[in-house]
């Protein structure tokens, strides 16, 4: 398993958590300026992590990423599979 | 529309086979107060939802809880991959390998079938969102269970990630309640004010 992987995978994972959560405070909570800006920052975060991952791992989607030659979607790890993810368990929250 | 995205909202990581704890997690697959059960109930009540708080709370939560199902999902699949068969018999799984072998179908601990008869969409604001607040609040109770049921690390981690997830959905759903009664009370003028003078 590719170390620099899941490291990526792990900083991205934690960014598009803290967008989820914003998202979700910020939808009763429209006027939170201070939570608006960290949401629009950690989606800027996000998109730059993210465009990272696709140029070495791959595509994250079928909708908003390109694919080398052949068709990379396809590809193994799935999201399911073990070798897919890191391991949290243990780990300080 | 919805598009995927491929990878899990959390990680799950399961080394060892435990096809015991997998007959008791699937019920948040396909439970009564599951995820499937969760972002059907949502998705479904947000066409009715009333104040834009609201309607995204729904919105967003029923997005999230298909991210949950597909979660649950990897811990059934990685609990049951590699389980033999005397490892299935001797967890009592052995009926349910005879009709889905290692596949993941959506049905309670207790093998009944996903039903839609597990929720509500009521057509009403208040009614609905209090439905909401009680589905978290038995979510949160059933993974506290499966918690207690659990003894490895790779299973409890995310089930503590998916409980916490129950806590504040509950949270949130709150304060959209507040929000839609405070718009329900107020008062809203449908007639054109008289002119001055005229009052």
């Amino acid at each position: 398993m590719d170390s620099n992987r899941e490291e990526l995978l792990k900083q991205l994972s934690a960014l598009d958590f803290t967008v989820i959560e914003l998202n979700l405070y910020l939808n009763t909570h429209p006027r939170d300026r201070n939570a608006l800006m960290k949401y629009n920052t950690a989606v800027e975060q996000s998109k730059m992590l993210r465009m990272e991952y696709e140029r070495r791992y791959g595509p994250l989607t079928a909708y908003y990423s390109t694919s080398s030659y052949p068709w990379q979607w396809i590809c193994n790890p799935w999201p399911w599979h073990y070798s897919f993810n890191f391991r949290l368990a243990g780990e300080e929250c | 529309m919805w598009i995927y995205e491929k990878k899990l909202e959390y990680p799950v990581k399961i080394k060892t086979p435990n096809p015991k704890m997998a007959k008791v997690v699937i019920t948040q697959y396909g439970g009564p107060d599951g995820e499937l059960a969760a972002s059907l109930r949502y998705l479904s009540q947000r066409f009715s939802m009333v104040t834009p708080e609201a309607r995204a709370t729904l919105n967003d939560i029923g997005t999230e809880e298909l991210a949950h199902l597909e979660m649950i999902g990897t811990m059934v699949y990685q609990l049951v991959k590699g389980a033999s068969i005397d490892e299935i018999k001797a967890a009592g799984l052995d009926p349910y390998y005879a009709d889905h072998d290692r596949g993941v179908y959506p049905i309670s601990a207790a093998g009944n079938p996903f039903t839609a008869a597990y929720i509500q969409s009521k057509g009403n604001p208040i009614v609905d969102l209090y439905e909401n607040m009680a589905a978290e609040q038995k979510a949160r109770a059933t993974y506290e269970w499966l918690l207690n049921l659990a003894d490895d690390p790779d299973v409890i981690d995310p089930l503590k990630f998916l409980r916490e997830r129950e806590v504040v959905h509950f949270q949130r759903f709150g304060e959209a309640l507040r929000i839609v009664q405070d718009y329900l009370d107020s008062r809203r003028q449908f007639t054109m004010p008289k002119p001055k003078g005229m009052e």
